[in-house]
């Protein structure tokens, strides 16, 4: 892997940021007046003033644009009328429990997805294959807000087995790690299976069994290694899924990260929060996909600086 | 379907020879609810045995008849005494009529913008690119989230919202087939005719085309329902006193552990109009071109 095309993929990330950056001014400023927006209706006229200059919207809007950005590389995303604090604080507290269960739910994905694709791949045309596939159909095609609340019925009010919302114990987290990560799994094993399938049968792996190479060792070190590429970008693009699945789990299950927050933010229209939430975000899956890319690139000596078809 | 229009001098792979078989059962099954709720979608106003909003305080949350309701309302009723069938076929009717035309839009700007990048090249081929890239790599829902928010919610701004859902992948589609069409002997030749570059991808790029986008909608049809169902879930896409699958399965969690007959209707709905087009749409796809499969994922 070589220096320019890390840097190639740095400098696309970058752009992305910018773009996003971008994409939330303009629509800020296209929505009105950020002023009135993003104070409370009940503001003093001297304060509005303050935010007013604070902002520099008397200044021309290229100049606005800069000062916005420098404001948010200081870190200063805005003040939450709900909360009375800066919204960054309130965005920041929330980061922890989201990542708690996006990482749960990834962990789960990776270990159904993968396991159950690998199992499918091995045995195809057996009970196994077509109960990963019904299991990927139906990963697809459920809505995870209705599958949450399938579950909480099931698990929660009918058998009583598991809580139906809160944060604390690993029981609090098993219904929507599971709700989250199952489209995601779905998704993983279909991929899994069918890139396994296409290496299972390549020539390389008919030489590796006729110079006796063990079975294991000949999926282990053969075939997952060269069925990885398409696997690992499947992982990866789908991990903005992840976030956004998020956003809709959270508020079903009262679990109190940032998906829960921007969905009350945007019905409050708290637009300082929903501000930092989406940038937040933003930066995650620029620096997500930056890495994916790199890890693609490491995967694949070959792939060196062609045109973002990454994610194609 | 769309072979029949390729030029004379087309040396594009004949793919012609579709086998005949029978509609298996499951893909028989898939279009008769698809049919089913076409059908409820546009004569609702004449099937629905009440009206979407219209209340009966005396008959709250009565259970579905066949689980010793009243006879007159068939799924039972909601919290303020509305049929929960009537609201189901008008609910299936808005988000239909959301993803339809999410489709139509999406699909239409994003085969333009594929169309564009592989005519001009370029610094302008170089742009559309990258904001394909920042489309691909933020999660949708995120954006639409932000606009609803900064906007304030109104039913054209979400339908608008909601169209542009999936844009990037039919231009990234196009722009990839059209690059590939431009380089193939067909196109060169009438190129060479002098036709305008226009009529060339209109009468003869686009049909070539076509299956693949086809098969796309398919793919792109169902995550449509899931996102317009997801925000109308949260309370923050159709409004009340409108109805949609996804809001009634918002309102109907309130009271999931007395009257589940609310939300169960709405969601199965859901799942299963999403499998009917996706298991419909993986037919297809097998059955137009087994190739597809790895051209997209």
């Amino acid at each position: 892997m070589n220096l320019r095309f890390i840097l190639t993929k740095l400098f696309r990330a970058f752009l992305t940021l910018v773009l996003a950056v971008t994409f939330v001014f303009v629509v800020l400023r296209m929505s009105g007046d950020p002023v009135t927006q993003m104070l409370p209706d009940d503001a003093p006229p001297s304060v509005i003033a303050q935010y007013r200059e604070m902002w520099g919207l008397d200044r021309p809007l290229p100049e606005q644009y800069v000062h916005y950005v420098v404001g948010i590389l200081h870190g200063d995303f805005g003040f939450s009328f709900r909360d009375d604090r800066p919204a960054l604080d309130v965005v920041l507290e929330r980061v922890p429990l989201t990542l708690e269960l996006g990482l749960t739910a990834f962990g789960l994905t990776l270990i159904l997805g993968l396991g159950a694709g690998l199992l499918a791949a091995l045995n195809r045309g057996t009970g196994v294959d077509h109960a990963t596939m019904a299991f990927t159909i139906f990963g697809h095609s459920m809505p995870n807000f209705f599958l949450g609340i399938l579950l909480i019925l099931l698990f929660a009010m009918t058998w009583r087995i598991l809580p139906s919302s809160g944060t604390g114990t690993w029981a609090h987290l098993v219904l929507p790690a599971v709700t989250l990560g199952t489209s995601y799994a779905a998704t993983v094993a279909r991929f899994t299976r069918s890139s396994l399938l296409e290496v299972l049968h390549q020539p390389f792996m008919r030489t590796a069994r006729a110079k006796g190479v063990p079975f294991r060792r000949s999926i282990l070190g053969h075939a997952l290694p060269n069925a990885g590429i398409p696997i690992v970008t499947v992982v990866g693009l789908r991990i903005g899924a992840l976030v956004g699945g998020a956003v809709v789990v959270e508020p079903v299950f009262a679990w109190p990260g940032i998906g829960q927050l921007l969905v009350n933010a945007v019905a409050a229209r708290d637009l300082a929060i929903v501000q930092a939430v989406v940038l937040l975000i933003a930066f995650t899956m620029v620096v997500v996909n930056f890495l994916v890319d790199i890890t693609y690139g490491w995967l694949d000596p070959r792939i060196g600086v062609v045109r973002g078809e990454a994610n194609a | 379907m769309s072979q029949a229009t390729a030029p004379a001098v087309s040396d594009a792979p004949a793919k012609t020879s579709h086998r005949r078989r029978r509609l298996p059962v499951v893909m028989a099954l898939c279009v008769a609810w698809l049919a089913l709720a076409f059908i409820l979608a546009v004569g609702a106003d004449w099937i629905a045995p009440y009206g979407y909003a219209e209340q009966s305080l005396l008959h709250r949350l009565k259970p579905p008849s066949f689980l010793g309701g009243d006879p007159a309302y068939f799924l039972g009723t909601d919290g303020l005494g509305r049929d929960v069938l009537s609201r189901l076929i008008f609910a299936m009717r808005t988000s239909i009529l959301i993803a339809f035309c999410g489709t139509l839009i999406g699909s239409a700007v994003g085969t333009f913008l594929g169309f564009v990048a592989a005519h001009f090249r370029g610094w302008v081929e170089e742009a559309i690119m990258l904001m394909i890239d920042f489309q691909a790599s933020m999660p949708f829902l995120i954006i639409a989230l932000a606009i609803l928010a900064f906007f304030g919610n109104s039913f054209e701004l979400f339908l608008f919202v909601v169209g542009f859902y999936g844009w990037e992948v039919y231009a990234r589609l196009t722009r990839g087939l059209v690059l590939q069409a431009n380089a193939q002997g067909y196109a060169f030749a009438i190129r060479t005719l002098g036709v305008h570059p226009m009529r060339i991808y209109i009468r003869h790029v686009l049909p070539n085309i076509l299956s693949v986008l086809v098969v796309q909608v398919t793919l792109n049809f169902p995550e449509l329902i899931l996102l317009e169902t997801s925000l109308s879930f949260l309370g923050l896409g159709v409004q009340p006193p409108q109805t949609s699958l996804g809001l009634m399965l918002g309102e109907g969690r309130n009271y999931i552990s007395t009257a589940w007959w609310m939300a169960i209707p709405a969601g199965m709905a859901i799942f299963v109009t999403t499998l009917s087009v996706s298991l419909l749409g993986d037919w297809l796809r097998d059955r137009l071109d087994p190739t597809l499969r790895s051209a997209e994922q």
